[in-house]
């Protein structure tokens, strides 16, 4: 990193502290429910599929595919200024999983629903690291 | 067998104030600006009134309050039916909301030292609260609960913009952070709406231009509509396409105006409607409904489960319905909104508004004021307000030859909340 970093930094609550210290790894993990198997994203207490309380932070493939995405053409925040247009995507892992994230090394104009992704990881703090993800060639 | 609740009340006096940038005047004011002018067009006085119910915008500076704040500035005395219908958290910084507005009527009652209390509810409902509040005060009217209530709705997110000529953006209005996903830049109401818009297009094959011909229908209506914010400004499918994206899949014309002002209706029984100065307007159906689950999924509204309900209620079917005011926070909604009352099959909403069947001279009659994205955005009381004046027959250069059922529906979140209205000129 050459310039500081100017982009609002995640809210590491503690109900997603694990999500994040697997990121800084590298490692990308979702909830898992110990009552159906059901993965999830973010955190939550309780599985709304079961009610069950119990979950686990369970690693997955980081494989998915764009399930949605809207391309962001307003400055809401300083640290996005130089970088609009730019898409959120909604990616939904290959457990089933929904994720809000960033596309890296693809334009807007080429992002598809059902595209598939893989994860990439972005060190853009000594502290932080965003999963993000990137086209993948489909198997 | 009739429903009891069927034509048992009615709309009789509707309070528009001022709309859009509008400045000078607080929410409190325009507030108690829309319940006088309601009670004015009703021909009753502000001692008639024993309810009061308030849906405060986003500039409140205490809505946890804000009945009792709008019933101190009006010297309202002896009310039977009090309550603050609250926005949803999903336009709020949570934090900031929940903690306040989870009991919200609750903390009303003490705050206002109320004893025996038969009704009480905080609603969180966000667009669908306009015709909620109406619902609520119209089961408590019926069942011999209090016999005159003012729904109100009034904000003022909007400030004046500054000397230097520096641009005041209505956007950030309406802009927020949410936790971790504004690292992703992923902000705004907007952004939430445009990932579903973008599902319905995956599935269902909707366009750009079907998004368009929603926003060039409801500019029609706003051209015949002079209270309409937007009422000089023509549109065309072009000027659609060549205005700027806000979030893509939406232009600036898909997405709703922000207004400041206030609206208030006077809701009352039957009996007292007849003596009322203007055409009742009675409410002959009603009903919610409330999907859950991801509207990324359903690609529903909740009109869906309301729409059955409401119109057995009502006695009427589909086919009755003369003119029809959705919810519209954006073109999408009413694409959505359409397929889900069955005007269309469900996914056909787009190719239904591109025949330019919604606009005016079309057989079907949709936001006749040019809705909240031409008109003004008093969340759902812009609907609501639009059947009344149908009903009643006072649309001006915008009225619909026939008039004697209007359908009114209110939205809130993304797709979560739903409230369906059904206004006749006859009470049966």
């Amino acid at each position: 990193m050459t310039a500081a970093y100017t982009k609002p930094l995640p809210q590491v609550t503690r109900e997603m502290a694990p999500f994040w210290e697997a990121a800084r790894r590298h490692q990308l993990v979702v909830q898992r429910c110990r009552g159906c198997g059901a993965h999830r994203f973010p955190a939550r207490d309780l599985c709304s599929r079961c009610l069950s309380r119990e979950a686990e932070w369970a690693p997955v493939s980081g494989r998915g595919a764009v399930f949605s995405y809207a391309v962001m053409h307003q400055v809401y925040h300083p640290g996005f200024a130089a970088e609009v247009p730019y898409a959120v995507v909604v990616i939904e892992l290959e457990e089933g999983a929904r994720l809000v994230s960033n596309l890296v090394g693809c334009p807007v104009g080429a992002i598809a629903i059902g595209m598939p992704v893989e994860a990439v990881f972005e060190d853009v703090t000594p502290e932080v690291t965003l999963p993000k993800f990137r086209p993948r060639a489909r198997r | 067998m009739t429903h009891p609740l069927s034509g048992a009340t009615a709309i009789v006096g509707l309070g528009i104030t001022p709309q859009g940038r509008v400045y000078g005047n607080t929410p409190l004011g325009f507030a108690v600006d829309a319940v006088q002018l309601a009670l004015a067009d009703a021909g009753l006085e502000r001692g008639d009134l024993d309810g009061l119910l308030l849906n405060p915008g986003l500039a409140w500076a205490d809505m946890g309050m804000g009945s009792f704040q709008l019933q101190q500035a009006m010297g309202l005395r002896d009310l039977r039916l009090s309550a603050t219908m609250h926005l949803g958290g999903l336009l709020l910084n949570p934090g900031l909301a929940w903690a306040d507005m989870g009991m919200g009527s609750f903390q009303l009652q003490q705050a206002m030292g109320l004893r025996d209390l038969r009704l009480s509810a905080t609603m969180h409902l966000g667009g669908a609260t306009a015709c909620a509040m109406i619902q609520h005060a119209a089961q408590a009217i019926a069942a011999g609960l209090c016999t005159t209530v003012a729904c109100v709705f009034s904000d003022a997110p909007l400030k004046p913009p500054k000397p230097e000529g520096e641009r005041s953006s209505s956007g950030s209005a309406y802009g927020f952070v949410r936790g971790w996903e504004a690292a992703y830049g992923y902000f705004g109401v907007n952004a939430m709406y445009a990932l579903v818009a973008r599902r319905h297009m995956h599935r269902y094959g909707t366009t750009q231009d079907h998004l368009g011909a929603v926003a060039v229908a409801q500019r029609r209506w706003a051209n015949l509509s002079p209270a309409a914010q937007m009422h000089e400004q023509p549109l065309t499918l072009e000027d659609y396409h060549r205005s700027r994206w806000i979030v893509e899949p939406f232009h600036l014309f898909d997405c709703c105006l922000v207004s400041n002002g206030g609206l208030a209706v006077i809701v009352t029984g039957r009996e007292r409607a007849r003596e009322a100065r203007k055409p009742p307007v009675y409410i002959r159906g009603m009903a919610q409904g409330h999907l859950g689950g991801d509207p990324s999924d359903t690609l529903s509204s909740g009109a869906v489960l309301s729409r059955e309900p409401a119109f057995r209620m009502a006695g009427l079917t589909l086919r009755d319905v003369d003119v029809v005011e959705l919810y519209d926070c954006y073109t999408f909604t009413v694409l959505v909104t359409l397929e889900d009352y069955g005007f269309c099959p469900k996914g056909e909403g787009g190719p239904f508004a591109a025949e330019h069947v919604t606009g005016p001279g079309g057989r079907l009659a949709v936001n006749t004021g040019g809705g909240q994205l031409s008109s003004f955005y008093m969340w759902g009381m812009t609907p609501v307000s639009e059947g009344v004046i149908q009903v009643r027959g006072e649309g001006g250069r915008r009225q619909a030859a026939k008039h004697d059922v209007a359908l009114v529906s209110g939205n809130g979140g993304v797709l979560s909340t739903h409230s369906t209205l059904i206004l006749a000129r006859e009470p049966s």
